[in-house]
């Protein structure tokens, strides 16, 4: 399996990159290319240009900026996985990235390259809609702002115009007394998830003020914000987790069906690990 | 076909050529400069044969092209030892007799060599995460845990 041929294009900065991008009407940037290259040698893909942007300087950093954490685009999975920044402010995340492919892959594979990508099953869709991430996208013409609920459309389908590309990732931090949860089940550590759940509890007064539940493997995109983050509100989880609660998440979900899992094991997995993930972040709040 | 003259350094020695942007860094390594080596099994990330160091980190050789490895260092399964001068992880598969067919072991010792310089590798759970990644056909995997369980003693 051997890509067709293209033409190699190396942007030494955003502005090189989003201008090749505009003149080209096929171009495709290539980060980590850690999906990318499979579908290239797969031929699913032919572009006629291939913009590199691995060599721009300054776009992989985790740096702290008042209340939030901004990372650039093009940090690898394991810069994250080992970032004490995203360790101290939000481990759940750092768990996650435990779970994300294998240490050869996570040491190329980048941020903004797999929330651009947007497979069903992958773990870092997921966490930005859990922590409400705000993604900065560029083109020629301009820059914006687009939150992550409004991001993810569809299957490897986001809010992403040809000629735009994702340089920043932005995740306000936390709020006091939260805790966090993340279970998955996938067939072999660092495959793709059959299903997985990440969760943020906020109390006051003893009780859960916010709650934020998200998961992957479950549905064309990840998902978030469901009917059950509005249930848990003044609840206190001692006595483990009401089944309206984890009906509720499984409601929110379509799980495929494929050789892995039945849409149907999926589901019921799903309100297993979802209880098991709040059950946890209760534990830590 | 247009080319692009590319400097990589393999094994420390630099390496000049031209080449087609879509050459595999896989196939840079096998064809170009006849380091058969590293292995080529599924050619879409998922075998973990062909896994080389790149400036110093586990990486797929074939989900890389040559010339995003231009100006890098690549350290292949032929930089680890020699036959009578094998390396201490080399040896230990050797002791523990951690290959059958021997396809998949570049790519083994090469993952191996990233994993002992990144994690603790504290329990056997750790190591077989650590090598999810890589596919022995033979199913041999306890004596390759066995052999990095080894190297791990010996380094504490």
């Amino acid at each position: 399996m051997k890509p067709a041929a293209f033409e190699y294009i190396v942007a030494d900065s955003v502005e090189m990159a989003v201008a090749s991008l505009a003149q080209a009407g096929d171009a495709k940037i290539i980060a980590g290319g850690q999906s990318l290259v499979p579908m290239l040698n797969f031929r699913l893909l032919r572009p006629s240009v291939l913009v590199d942007i691995n060599r721009i300087p300054n776009l992989a950093y985790v740096r702290e900026d008042g209340g939030v954490v901004r990372i650039g685009a093009l940090t690898r999975h394991h810069q994250l996985e080992t970032s004490p920044v995203i360790a101290r402010h939000f481990p759940v995340l750092t768990e996650a990235m435990a779970h994300v492919a294998h240490l050869a892959i996570r040491n190329r594979g980048t941020i903004g390259g797999s929330l651009s990508h947007a497979d069903p099953a992958a773990e870092l869709p997921m966490m930005a809609l859990l922590l409400d991430a705000e993604l900065r996208v560029v083109s020629a013409s301009g820059a914006r702002a687009v939150a992550a609920r409004d991001f993810f459309r569809d299957a490897l389908s986001v809010d992403l115009a040809e000629d735009e590309i994702v340089t920043e990732v932005v995740l306000p931090k936390l709020p006091p007394n939260t805790g966090w949860g993340f279970a998955e089940v996938a067939r072999r550590s660092g495959d793709f998830a059959l299903a997985a759940v990440a969760v943020t509890l906020t109390l006051s007064d003893g009780k859960i003020a916010q709650a934020r539940i998200a998961m992957t493997g479950v549905a064309p995109t990840a998902r978030g914000g469901t009917e059950a983050e509005r249930l848990l509100i003044g609840q206190r989880l001692d006595d483990g987790v009401d089944s309206d609660v984890i009906e509720a998440v499984r409601a929110a979900t379509e799980p495929p069906t494929d050789l892995h899992a039945s849409a149907e094991y999926r589901r019921h997995l799903v309100g297993v690990l979802a209880g098991r993930a709040l059950a946890a972040a209760w534990g830590r709040a | 076909m247009s080319t692009r003259d590319i400097t990589v350094t393999v094994n420390g020695a630099a390496h000049r050529h031209a080449v087609e942007p879509r050459l595999l860094l896989s196939d840079f390594l096998r064809g170009t400069l006849g380091l058969t080596g590293t292995h080529v099994g599924c050619e879409h990330g998922v075998c973990g044969a062909c896994t080389v160091l790149l400036d110093g980190d586990s990486m797929r050789a074939c989900l890389m092209f040559a010339v995003q490895a231009d100006g890098c260092r690549v350290e292949t399964v032929e930089s680890l030892g020699r036959i009578g001068q094998l390396n201490p992880l080399q040896q230990s598969f050797h002791e523990h007799h951690a290959l059958q067919c021997g396809f998949c072991t570049p790519g083994m010792l090469m993952t191996a060599t990233d994993l002992l310089k990144k994690y603790p590798l504290a329990t056997d759970d750790e190591i077989r995460e650590g090598l999810s990644g890589n596919l022995c056909r033979c199913t041999g995997y306890e004596h390759i845990v066995a052999a990095i369980r080894a190297v791990v003693k010996e380094r504490t």
